[in-house]
């Protein structure tokens, strides 16, 4: 039976309630809230004299009002030290989300740790470090002097490089300016740590390095293109599932034919044609789906290409453009450079894109007609190219990135209303820190070095490998190996001898140990590894600036205390800076220990200043007081003035024809297709019966750390479901709800198998980074020349382990495509 | 005939711990002690005695509209053909659910073929053999289900919801 609340009353938001901005912090399109909060002891009323809303609540609330609010939005939390209710629901004046609210967002306030309603106690309230033979609660002074102590000691003994680093570079939760400058100003600052990776790859680079060697930066139009664009490209993007409300608010009004008047004013006589999307996918998703019912099939093409073949669909649209002259010459002339070359190297036909893509001739010419016949009276067609983990954790990455960014340059759909070229994203964005030059390129690929035996301590933000990283399971058993010889080796002494502990640590690392520190909001599986966790604020528990995937900053206002102790991610790096430059005094080492200076910040507002307001182009402009102004629309990155109160910033960028390229220009890419690029997985493809994609699921964010502990999710999928065709899973002997093993040479994992009539034969989709089932146990160590993994080509066998458990056997099977009644 | 309330999840955990104003806090209110200062009041709704239909006025896989608790909250009987654990009725087959999606408030629509309650603004699913899981969509509650008992003449009477409606803060308007 399905998981009710049994709730059927809420408090109602009273009229002098609190209300704070928020902008979500789960995906990257940065829905806008409010946050209401008020004492426990009060409560509005009915008659709209006595609630928030100023309505009569005594009556039905229409669709789509403000004045209501779910269950799942609601709780009591502390501020300031004292219970208060809190509402966390949509804001209609917020032009990215326009009062929609996600699966994920909507339960921001469920998801917020509450003493009282017992939500979300998993959260860390105290630093924890390892002894006795089991994790401890102790102060902050403690723990960070323990954490400094033997990191001092290991790069006396190693250098910087002995100090591994996993740390979060995006936006939102578990990140944003203020934070991501904190451990960037530590780790890049004070020092040059090179051994460094992000959340959700082996190393410290870029997604998308090949749009911005080409000097495209990747976040380069608005949300209100999706509106305006004759056709929309997507490649490798779920957006319905994984961009939600920027789907439903800006790409669905465009394809049921509601933004013809905002086309209109804004193009004038152009002619304006009912728009069309392409989707290249491998896989038919929800998304797909939805634009079939809102556009109807005839306008939507979904191109189920072989996996990993999207490079030579990209070559074959730029050679049928280039034969056709559906370029955009006079941007070409003005703007790029390197066309003509990179057409000569990347010369695909039509019939060789068809044999690696297994789509037909015919189909791949028509795409190209979409994407680039001019209209009526020969006016350019306006092609929004939209792209994400499909491409990004791909078959070769970067040359595949440089083809899709090539045909948006020839087609001149980059700076112009209605396109774009654009990573759809994850998280948001909220990146400031020094320069990362020393890191280098390629960056080390860290998690190989980890499980070499390399490094002498780790400090993890955020991250959890055990969930987010490829070749997974030979990770975790080598981290586990290291880091037991120095939990074994602390059990040796007692923790109030410091002198004892920090060399019976060594003397472990110095016989292949690590000494690991894990900084986090929840406890994660990596966590289970670590000698000393750190627990940090997450958003709302601290201000917090991040921006979306159209560039939108917004100030997320503090509207509840952290848990216990913890702080925000910006002032653990300033207290462990702090920590370290005072080891370093003690040792006399007074040139190094100034090296860790500045870092006397008391908030993250200091953290802004210090870092987003002194550093980032157009920063200056930018404080909280002027962020709090300007409510959940924020300002779009980056920021070019401040008149009227208002801080002026750019809605698109390149407008201007002028590229990030040394002489202002854009460079054509060459991209040759070389196959499955990464190292083993043509042999993998050959060997293994069945391709093992894999991605996100709508009610899921990112690797569950907060839904683990959430009913309404875990009651949904309580086990990572594998998408299967059901003649498959006749082959197999497997029924709805059964678990099954994914294994191949890599590891091996397990999953529940969920019958999808849509998915093509021996393709299966299993839910990534879930921590029921790790997907990445089963993914190569394969990358490509920048060390960018390649999760989504993954080939595998599957065999029953066992009947659905009593906990799926409840669960509806039935297909996640929307049918009209 | 067994009474369809004891065959309702009551949301696990939450129940014991307090729900807020939840249907389940009396009860609750005993098992876990929370702060006095913090105890947000707790009670349940009272639902009005509510007649929907007989079990005669209902044809396999045919939904019957209906409205509870008042007029004002469309919804619809079903009887699916074949026994649900939530199923009330002499086949245990029989259940209702508002037909207003928790997300934004759109109507819903009954798929015949596959016993799904669909919404076409943002494309939500919910099983009507499943009590109302969201297979798939936006709402972070699943289907709101009515509390059914059916008497002895076959009568089907609505005496509770699992879940809030839509557009309404208390289930009986206030």
């Amino acid at each position: 039976m399905a998981y009710k609340r049994q709730i059927d009353r809420l408090p109602i938001v009273p009229k002098d309630a609190r209300e704070s901005n928020v902008t979500c912090h789960y995906c990257i399109v940065g829905c806008g809230y409010k946050a209401y909060t008020w004492p426990t002891n009060k409560q509005g009323g009915a008659t709209p004299g006595q609630n928030k809303f100023g309505v009569d609540l005594a009556k039905q609330q229409p669709a789509d009002t403000a004045a209501w609010y779910a269950p799942s939005m609601y709780n009591i939390v502390r501020q300031n030290g004292e219970d208060v209710h809190i509402v966390i629901k949509p804001d209609k004046e917020c032009v990215v989300n326009s009062g929609l609210g996600s699966v994920r967002g909507a339960r921001m306030a469920e998801m917020s740790y509450s003493q009282a309603r017992n939500t979300e106690l998993q959260r860390l309230t105290d630093p924890m470090v390892w002894r006795y033979g089991q994790m401890q609660p102790t102060s902050w002074d403690d723990a960070l002097d323990l954490v400094a102590r033997v990191s001092v000691a290991v790069i006396n003994d190693m250098g910087e490089d002995g100090l591994f680093v996993s740390a979060f570079d995006h936006g939102g939760a578990g990140g944003g300016y203020e934070n991501t400058w904190g451990t960037g100003k530590l780790y890049f600052g004070a020092m040059k740590v090179k051994n460094i990776r992000i959340h959700n790859r082996p190393a410290y680079n870029s997604e998308v390095h090949a749009t911005r060697d080409m000097g495209v930066g990747e976040l380069n139009n608005c949300y209100e293109d999706a509106e305006l664009a004759d056709t929309i490209v997507a490649v490798g993007t779920n957006a319905l599932e994984t961009q939600t409300n920027y789907f439903l608010n800006h790409w669905v009004p465009n394809l049921r034919g509601a933004s013809t008047g905002k086309k209109r004013a804004e193009f004038g006589s152009e002619e304006i044609q009912p728009s069309r999307i392409i989707i290249v996918d491998p896989r038919r998703t929800v998304t797909v789906n939805a634009c079939e019912v809102e556009a109807g099939k005839d306008r939507v093409m979904h191109l189920a290409i072989n996996s990993g073949t999207d490079l030579a669909l990209f070559n074959a649209w730029l050679t049928y453009i280039a034969e056709k002259g559906w370029m955009d010459k006079a941007f070409m002339a003005a703007s790029t450079k390197d066309f003509d070359k990179a057409v000569a190297a990347n010369r695909t036909s039509l019939g060789e894109a068809a044999q690696i893509t297994g789509l037909t001739a015919d189909r791949i010419r028509q795409s190209a007609e979409w994407i680039a016949q001019p209209k009526a009276g020969g006016a350019r067609r306006r092609t929004m190219f939209a792209y994400e983990k499909g491409l990004i954790w791909g078959n070769d990455n970067y040359r595949t990135n440089g083809a899709l960014v090539n045909v948006a340059l020839a087609t001149g759909n980059i700076g112009r209303p209605g396109g774009g070229c654009v990573r759809m994203g994850g998280h948001q964005e909220g990146y400031s820190r020094p320069s990362d030059a020393h890191v280098g390129r390629p960056a080390a690929y860290v998690d190989q070095l980890l499980i070499e035996g390399k490094g002498g301590a780790h400090h993890i933000w955020g991250c959890d490998h055990y969930k987010t990283t490829l070749n997974a399971l030979k990770f975790k058993q080598a981290y586990k190996k290291r880091t037991d010889l120095v939990k074994d080796a602390i059990s040796t002494v007692p923790a109030g001898d410091r002198t004892a502990m920090v060399n019976v640590i060594m003397d472990a690392i110095k016989k292949g140990g690590l000494f690991a520190v894990d900084v986090d909001i929840v406890p994660t599986k990596i966590g289970q590894a670590c000698h000393v966790l750190l627990p940090a604020a997450t958003s709302g528990e601290a201000n917090l600036t991040s921006m979306n995937g159209e560039r939108r900053m917004r100030l997320t206002e503090r509207y509840m205390d952290p848990p216990g102790q913890a702080m925000a991610d910006c002032l653990i790096a300033a207290r462990i800076a702090n920590a370290m430059e005072r080891v370093f005094r003690e040792q006399g080492k007074n040139d190094i220990a100034d090296r860790f200076k500045g870092f006397d910040w008391k908030s993250e507002e200091d953290a802004f200043m210090d870092g987003y307001h002194n550093h980032e182009k157009g920063g200056e402009l930018v404080t909280y007081a002027r962020l709090r102004t300007m409510g959940t629309n924020g300002f779009q990155e980056p920021a070019v003035d401040f008149k009227d109160g208002k801080i002026i910033g750019t809605k698109r960028l390149y407008t201007d024809g002028k590229f990030g390229g040394k002489d202002g220009k854009a460079t054509f890419m060459e991209t040759k297709w070389r196959g499955l690029q990464a190292e083993g997985k043509e042999a993998e493809k050959n060997k293994w019966p069945f391709l093992i994609n894999n991605g996100r699921t709508n009610i899921v964010w990112q690797n569950a750390y907060l839904d683990q502990d959430n009913e309404f999710v875990m009651d949904r999928f309580p086990y990572p479901f594998i998408q299967m065709n059901p003649e498959d899973m006749k082959d197999l002997g497997v029924k709805q709800g059964d678990l099954v093993e994914v294994y191949n040479d890599n590891g091996s994992t397990q999953a529940m198998v969920y019958p999808t009539s849509t998915a093509r034969r021996k393709q299966t989709f299993m839910l990534f980074a879930n921590p029921n089932g790790v997907q990445g146990n089963v993914v190569s160590s394969g990358v490509n020349e920048f060390i960018i993994p390649n999760y989504k080509q993954t080939w595998g066998g599957i065999r029953k382990i066992a009947d659905a458990p009593e906990g799926v056997r409840h669960l509806t099977f039935k297909s996640q495509e929307y049918v009209a009644g | 005939m067994r009474s369809c309330t004891k065959m309702i999840d009551t949301g696990r955990r939450k129940f014991l711990s307090g729900a807020g104003l939840a249907a389940a806090g009396v009860a609750a209110a005993t098992v876990v002690p929370t702060p006095a200062e913090s105890a947000p009041a707790r009670a349940r709704v009272d639902y009005p005695p509510y007649r929907l239909a007989n079990v005669r006025d209902l044809k396999p896989n045919e939904p019957l509209n209906v409205t509870y608790p008042d007029r004002d909250a469309p919804g619809v009987l079903l009887k699916l053909g074949r026994r649900v654990p939530t199923g009330v009725g002499p086949e245990g087959d029989i259940v209702g659910f508002s037909t207003i999606c928790p997300h934004k408030g759109i109507p819903l629509s009954y798929n015949k073929s596959d016993h799904t309650l669909n919404c076409p603004g943002h494309y939500s699913r919910f099983d009507c053999d499943a009590g109302g899981q969201q297979i798939w969509g936006q709402a972070t509650q699943n289907l709101p289900q009515y509390m059914l008992r059916v008497d002895a003449d076959g009568t089907i009477y609505a005496e509770g919801i699992d879940e809030l409606l839509y557009g309404r803060l208390s289930n009986v308007l206030l």
